[in-house]
C-alpha cells in the first residue's frame, strides 16, 4: 500500500482532480484543493486500516472543497444569496403561479445504455448550474448532508439553503427536460 | 389551495426537511389534481437517485487528467513537507 505522498499523487491525483473539478468547475481551485488534501494527508497519515487510501483521501478532499465554497460564499454580497422573497422564479411560473412551461412526461432510464445517456445529460446540466447552487446541491443530494450541517459548513441561513436547493433542482430539472 | 409555484417549493423542501402535517396535506391535495406537479415530484426524485452515480462518473471518467504542470507544482509542494 502506497504511503508515499508522491505515490498518492500519481495513483489518485487524476481521480481527486476530476472529483474536485466536477464540484468546483474551476481548474485552479480544483488544483488547490487537491494540493491541500495531499498536504493534510502528510500531516495526518494514520488513515483507518479498513478504508482504502482513495476513500480516505476523498474524505479529506470533500472537506477542502467545502472550505473553498465557504470562502467564496463569504465573499458573496448578502444581496446575492437567495432568500424566499427574492428567489425570482419568473422563468418557471406565470403571474398566477402556474407552470410557464408544463413539466412533460420523461422516459425512465431502464437499461444500462439509457442510464449512461441519462448520466451524460445530467453531467452537462450540472455544469450549467451556477457554481454555488451546484455545490450546495451536491452536498445535499450526493453527500446526504442534512440542512443543519450544510448551513453550519457554509455559514448560510436555513432559508438561504432551502431556496438555493430549490433553485438548483428547478434549473437542473428544466435542463434535463430539454436535453433528456 | 396551493398553486403550482407554492407546491413545487414545498415538494423541493420535502426532500430537505420534514414538512408539517398541514403542508403535507396541502401538497397531497394539489398533487391529486395536478399531473404537472406529480411529474415534477417524480422527476426530482429521479434526479436525486442518480446524483451519486453522477459523482462517480465524473470522478472516474478518463477524459480529464490533472494537468502535468499542476502535477509538478503539487509535487514540489509535497517535497517541502515530506
Amino acid at each position: 500500500m502506497a504511503t508515499n505522498p508522491h505515490d498518492w499523487l500519481n495513483e489518485h491525483g487524476d481521480y481527486l482532480y476530476r472529483f474536485a473539478l466536477a464540484r468546483l468547475r474551476d481548474p485552479h481551485q480544483a488544483e488547490d484543493v487537491v494540493q491541500e488534501t495531499l498536504l493534510a494527508a502528510i500531516k495526518n497519515p494514520n488513515f483507518a486500516e479498513q478504508s482504502s487510501p482513495r476513500t480516505w483521501l476523498t474524505g479529506i478532499l470533500k472537506h477542502k472543497i467545502i472550505d473553498c465554497m465557504r470562502k467564496q460564499i463569504r465573499e458573496t454580497p448578502v444581496t446575492e444569496l437567495l432568500s424566499e422573497e427574492d428567489a425570482n422564479m419568473d422563468e418557471f411560473f406565470d403571474d398566477t403561479g402556474h407552470w410557464a412551461e408544463k413539466p412533460q412526461a420523461w422516459g425512465i432510464p431502464h437499461d444500462a445504455l439509457q442510464q449512461k445517456q441519462f448520466l451524460k445529460v445530467l453531467q452537462q446540466c450540472m455544469e450549467r448550474l451556477p457554481q454555488k447552487l451546484a455545490a450546495i446541491f451536491t452536498m445535499r443530494d450526493v453527500d446526504d448532508m442534512d440542512n443543519e450541517e450544510i448551513c453550519k459548513e457554509l455559514e448560510i441561513t436555513t432559508t438561504n439553503a432551502w431556496v438555493m436547493l430549490y433553485r438548483a433542482r428547478m434549473g437542473l430539472r428544466k435542463c434535463l427536460e430539454i436535453h433528456w | 389551495m396551493l398553486n403550482c409555484k407554492q407546491t413545487s417549493l414545498l415538494v423541493s423542501q420535502s426532500l430537505d426537511r420534514p414538512l408539517t402535517w398541514r403542508e403535507r396535506l396541502a401538497v397531497r391535495i394539489h398533487l391529486l389534481i395536478c399531473v404537472y406537479c406529480r411529474r415534477f415530484t417524480q422527476q426530482l426524485k429521479l434526479i436525486r437517485r442518480h446524483m451519486y452515480a453522477w459523482q462517480q462518473q465524473a470522478a472516474e471518467s478518463q477524459d480529464i487528467e490533472l494537468p502535468l504542470a499542476a502535477k509538478e507544482r503539487i509535487a514540489q509542494q509535497l517535497d517541502k513537507f515530506y
